[in-house]
């Protein structure tokens, strides 16, 4: 981008136009970068489009052309926004050491992992939005306008925390850059409240989620106490392992500096997350099949298909095996502290914990459905197209806050007529 | 669903849409918003060229899109509300509907009881709630569920509730699933808008206007009771039921959820559900609860009756019983 050469305005006019120097850098920022990140940023927006038309298909003919049905009346959305939700609340596996235990490794990771954040969270809110059969009655959920079946519904009480999640996931880094930017440290007093109510906000979002399914005796396969500490063990494994894959290709492509302190204490919790997690599968999984009663039937077509239906079949023991081979990488020390081996591990964890949480947690509630019949349920292209354009949306938005952030973290970018880091120019 | 049958259907049915004929318009409002379709609507209520008849649609479109949750209407807007709904639905087709608000009268809590000894499996009530409540056709939507049983265990899983044969079946039988209407009803608590709720004479009632669509009550259900519009519901003109209750039969849009209300718009109005009236071996037995010489209540007191999944605590007021 071009160097602006701007006339350092008087300091009172300055003060005034810090927000909104703040706001245009930012933008300037965003809206420049090589061929490839034009390229990217171009690819991002047609996977965008591209849902944008099958959602319409949706919206004009109904969610009839979704491969739900009654008997299976969430799926493909309900399980990504469930698995979001997970990636969005793993920043605090990045937050919490930071601000809380002064560990400064994660210090330069933080913005990055509350960019993350929002993104998911983005991400997961419009999952729930395109499973909507009338989103354009939202209205009837704003309190005043509409009810608000709050404390009765885990759904709203869902809206409120993943709502007030996203507020101070952006609060905070804004909060944050917007005083680096102005060339001061941020006021811990200010800040750190926000930091440790989001650390609680964080598990909150967890366990209402999973709430929002163990709360339903009616789907016996949902209705177990682990429902929520296995999401939280399942989202500390993905969402950190996501986290490295991202730092990883950040400090590859960008001068930001990661430190590999930071990547080995995130190995470190993903490998004892996924430790966790595998506990709590074997635990699960002695449950539905020491003694099979009706109620392990959903767990049962799972894992072995109930008469001669196994769609999900090959695709849980796919996951399985992927989370035990990570764990089993990411256990042995010198294989971990490789980066190859490390990113594998990470790229299996991932995709195997998505599969499995995408298809592994909400169908099965589904199916059999409650009076024993098995309907099964396969996502269409409408779902699959619309669930590209959300995921393209969320790496859009990642990629725009990462980007106006790591100028600034480096003192690249400062408010005009500020001093800048030694030898940097206003970039 | 092809577009040939679509326009098959459009042409000799009902499209429970309300604003049929700006379809396409309605569409593409959607999509900008709820602000912009009903700034749209809005444009059109203003539009000197639109004929009177289409912005006078476009008015009660735009009223209907903003009103309240029925439940907590006044009388005046509950009467207001229905006369919309007749209004338009005589603005877009030739004939006439009639949608009351009946309230529940005091002193009732209705109940009802199978007698699995006298089903055999006709499926008349399936028929009869069809016709009775106005369900899609397109997708060939049922309340009731009939489940052929084998001899020797009562046994949902190992049941067949898609036979197809000539029923009684030798060595088996039947037994019927709908809505139970559950005193302590899962569905209606995890609902976020409260668009679903049990009223004062027990039935399980949704406000179709209200309803977000998020099926979060299909999902709280244990027994297979409520259904969601997958695609804009249809009734063929000469089958529909123009005797229709705003909490009951009366014409449904895509995208919202909806269920048995112990037909509302003729129990209501002291007669019985059209399943029970179908039946033609008598093993549906409705009633009120609390008056002691009910049908139901001599039912309760001298068979020896049971529920299904009571350990669930939902209380569903749907009893079975043999002879």
């Amino acid at each position: 981008m071009s160097a602006t050469s701007r006339v350092v305005p008087a300091i009172d006019e300055r003060k005034r136009s810090a927000l909104t120097g703040f706001l245009r850098d930012s933008l300037a920022e965003v809206t420049s970068g090589s061929a490839a990140y034009h390229a990217w940023m171009g690819l991002l927006t047609f996977l965008m489009l591209a849902g944008a038309f099958a959602y319409s298909v949706q919206l004009r003919q109904g969610m009839g052309v979704t491969g739900m049905h009654d008997h299976v009346s969430w799926g493909f959305y309900i399980s990504n926004f469930t698995f979001l939700v997970g990636l969005a609340a793993a920043a605090v596996i990045l937050v919490m050491p930071t601000y809380v235990l002064k560990d400064h490794d994660f210090k330069q990771a933080v913005l990055i992992g509350e960019a993350m954040a929002v993104a998911a969270l983005l991400m997961a809110i419009s999952f729930v939005v395109v499973d909507l059969g009338g989103p354009a009655r939202l209205w009837h959920l704003i309190p005043g306008l509409g009810i608000f079946n709050f404390p009765s519904s885990l759904l709203a009480w869902d809206i409120l925390v993943l709502n007030g999640y996203l507020a101070l996931n952006l609060a905070a880094p804004f909060y944050i850059l917007y005083s680096h930017y102005q060339g001061r440290e941020p006021r811990p007093a200010v800040y750190i409240p926000a930091v440790f109510l989001s650390i609680l906000w964080a598990v909150s979002v967890h366990l209402v989620t999973a709430f929002l399914y163990a709360g339903l005796p009616a789907r016996p396969y949902w209705n177990t106490a682990l429902m929520g500490p296995r999401f939280l063990a399942t989202a500390f494994a993905a969402g950190p392992a996501l986290m490295i894959l991202i730092l990883a290709a950040i400090r590859a492509n960008t001068p930001f500096p990661v430190a590999q302190a930071t990547l080995d204490k995130l190995a470190m919790v993903v490998t004892v997350a996924g430790q966790i997690c595998l506990v709590m599968l074997g635990s699960e999984l002695f449950t539905e099949f020491y003694r099979q009663t009706e109620h392990g039937r959903g767990a049962r077509y799972l894992f072995f298909g109930l008469d001669g239906h196994n769609l999900l079949v090959p695709w849980i023991w796919m996951s399985v095996a992927m989370v035990v081979l990570a764990t089993a990488i990411l256990t042995i020390h010198p294989l971990r502290r490789s980066p190859p081996w490390l990113y594998s591990a990470c790229v299996l964890l991932f995709v195997g914990i998505l599969v499995e949480k995408g298809l592994g947690t909400i169908i099965p509630g589904f199916v059999p459905e409650p009076w024993g019949r098995i309907d099964e349920y396969l996502p269409t292209w409408v779902e699959l197209v619309v669930g590209l354009g959300i995921w393209a949306m969320g790496a859009f938005v990642f990629t725009v806050l990462a980007k106006a952030a790591i100028p600034i973290e480096l003192g690249k970018r400062r408010r005009a007529g500020m001093l800048l880091s030694p030898g940097k120019e206003v970039g | 669903m092809s577009v040939n049958s679509f326009r098959i259907l459009n042409n000799k049915g009902i499209e429970q849409l309300l604003e049929r004929n700006v379809d396409r318009r309605t569409a593409a409002l959607t999509m900008a918003g709820a602000l912009a379709a009903g700034a749209g609507l809005a444009a059109t209520s203003a539009n000197p060229f639109a004929s009177s008849e289409s912005r006078e649609k476009a008015r009660l479109n735009w009223d209907a899109y903003f009103q309240g949750n029925f439940r907590l209407m006044t009388e005046e807007e509950k009467t207001e509300t229905v006369r919309r709904l007749e209004r338009l639905h005589q603005l877009q087709n030739t004939d006439r509907i009639r949608v009351t608000a009946l309230d529940a009268v005091p002193g009732v809590l209705y109940g009802y009881a199978f007698n699995i000894s006298k089903c055999r499996g006709y499926m008349d009530c399936v028929r009869a709630c069809i016709a009775e409540n106005n369900q899609d056709r397109r997708s060939a939507m049922q309340y009731i569920r009939v489940h052929e049983m084998e001899h020797g265990q009562i046994s949902f899983e190992h049941a067949d509730d898609a036979y197809f044969h000539e029923v009684p079946a030798a060595g088996h039988f039947y037994v019927g699933t709908q809505c139970f209407h559950c005193q302590n009803p899962p569905c209606t608590q995890v609902c976020p808008v409260q668009a679903t709720w049990m009223e004062p004479d027990g039935i399980v009632v949704v406000d179709y206007n209200w309803c977000i669509g998020c099926r979060y009550c299909m999902a709280a259900c244990p027994y297979d009771a409520r259904r969601f519009n997958w695609a804009d519901p249809v009734v063929p003109e000469a089958e529909l039921n123009r005797n229709q209750h705003y909490l009951g039969n009366r014409l449904r849009q895509k995208g919202v959820v909806e269920k048995c209300t112990f037909c509302i718009q003729r129990s209501r109005a002291g007669g019985n559900p059209a399943c029970v009236e179908a039946c033609p071996t008598g093993a549906r037995i409705f009633g009120n609860l609390l008056d002691p010489d009910s049908e139901i209540r001599w039912v309760l007191r001298n068979k020896k009756v049971f529920r299904l999944k009571e350990d669930l605590g939902a209380e569903p007021k749907f009893w079975y019983f043999t002879d």
